[in-house]
């Protein structure tokens, strides 16, 4: 297995399924300004797929590209997080999906600045600044909602209380990460969980949310074992270039 | 042999297509030009990951160094140093202004949840009254505001640092 490949490709399509999942809200937010920022982070978030996997592409040298690996894989060869699969349910559940998601990008990439390995470092860097913003406004989201309504508490509670199982795996670690952080690839992660912990036990708390802890966590994506939704999101995704191999446009 | 100062010249004439009024130069995207006999390399560097005008910036520099009778043009994307809007040039901010965008103004710290939002001034009216309406605008690196005073909304080329 080529550990490195693996491991930017887990970047990648962790980004790719979060961005078109936030796509799907082009034309159908709550208000005009929400449907706009929910597009442009989807948009931030193809754009950081487009690096990575192009990335990745160049690493595993078999000549592909990044719209090949973003098109043309089946569903078993997709090693996203369970978590960003998840359907869009209300605008709530996506602010709480995108919240626990941003928190933990922001503070990895912030530890991968400090890669051995330039690229993933430079993509880092880039990516870090979006990411900001993105933290920044799913949080205030959720504690708008959590510390709002009793409609919008009850739908934002809700959320968490399904997404959390999801949660474990964004500390899901392998011999990819070992060997990597071996070769100096890695910067030691070792902190990423109580770092995310703290920030995202703060929020929750300001928006009066509560943790209800799971006995079973979901956490096989990276291996290419996902729930349902991927076959769904992947059908729409790549239905253009399945039916028209190499359209362009 | 071209010079290189020639090349930056030819640059000042490729243009944002989503922010017309400035150039590639005035942007800061431009990291460097280099020039091996005949052979010119442009580096650039995305604003933002997913800026969809990045790709029509490249064939743009090609096309209009093509025009100018240098043919053996390459332009290569680097993402190191990631780009920052404090690489709008001084001339760029002035022109943004003029074209009713709101130039990019030092910010508090991100990580501040609901911080006051920074003062921006209206670029149609100067008044300093003016509210933040999203953080996310009509592209990647805009925010929307609105003027209290005027009552214009208008958009403003929020700081990427």
């Amino acid at each position: 297995m080529n550990h490195l490949f693996e491991y930017v490709l887990r970047l990648g399509d962790d980004s790719l399924i979060l961005g078109h999942r936030l796509s799907e809200w082009c034309g159908h937010g709550p208000v005009l300004e929400e449907d706009i920022a929910m597009t442009n982070i989807a948009l931030d978030l193809v754009g950081q797929a487009n690096s990575l996997l192009e990335y990745a592409a160049n690493v595993e040298g078999k000549g592909k590209t990044a719209d090949d690996l973003a098109f043309l894989r089946i569903d078993k060869e997709y090693r996203n997080l369970i978590l960003v699969e998840q359907p869009n349910v209300d605008f709530g559940h996506t602010m709480m999906r995108q919240f626990l998601f941003d928190a933990y990008r922001k503070i990895l990439f912030e530890k991968l600045l400090e890669s051995g390995d330039e690229q993933i470092a430079a993509i880092a860097a880039k990516s870090l600044k979006e990411t900001k913003y993105h933290l920044k406004h799913s949080s205030e989201w959720v504690i708008r909602l959590g510390d709002g309504t009793e409609e919008s508490h009850r739908r934002i509670q809700n959320a968490l209380d399904t997404l959390w199982r999801y949660t474990e795996e964004l500390f899901y670690s392998d011999e990819v990460d070992e060997s990597l952080r071996a070769s100096g690839v890695l910067p030691d992660l070792s902190s990423l969980k109580q770092e995310w912990t703290n920030y995202v036990h703060a929020v929750l708390n300001e928006a009066t949310l509560e943790i209800k802890e799971e006995t079973w966590y979901f956490q096989n994506g990276r291996q290419g074992y996902h729930s349902e939704h991927l076959g769904y999101i992947l059908a729409e995704l790549q239905f253009m270039q399945r039916a028209y191999p190499g359209m362009e446009w | 042999m071209v010079e290189a100062k020639k090349i930056w010249q030819y640059l000042e004439e490729v243009y944002d297509p989503e922010v017309p009024v400035l150039t590639v130069v005035d942007l800061g995207i431009v990291q460097s030009v280099d020039i091996d006999g005949e052979r010119v390399e442009v580096k650039i560097t995305p604003s933002y990951s997913g800026c969809p005008a990045m790709k029509r910036m490249e064939e743009d520099i090609i096309e209009k160094l093509n025009e100018k009778g240098i043919n053996d043009v390459h332009v290569e994307l680097v993402l190191s140093p990631a780009w920052t809007t404090d690489w709008i040039s001084e001339k760029g901010k002035e022109k943004l202004k003029a074209y009713g965008i709101a130039p990019p103004q030092d910010e508090p710290d991100k990580s501040v949840l609901f911080a006051e939002p920074i003062v921006v001034p209206c670029p149609k009216c100067g008044s300093k009254d003016t509210k933040l309406i999203s953080q996310f605008g009509s592209t990647a690196c805009k925010a929307h505001y609105q003027c209290n005073e005027c009552l214009e909304p208008f958009d403003y080329f929020k700081c990427l640092k």
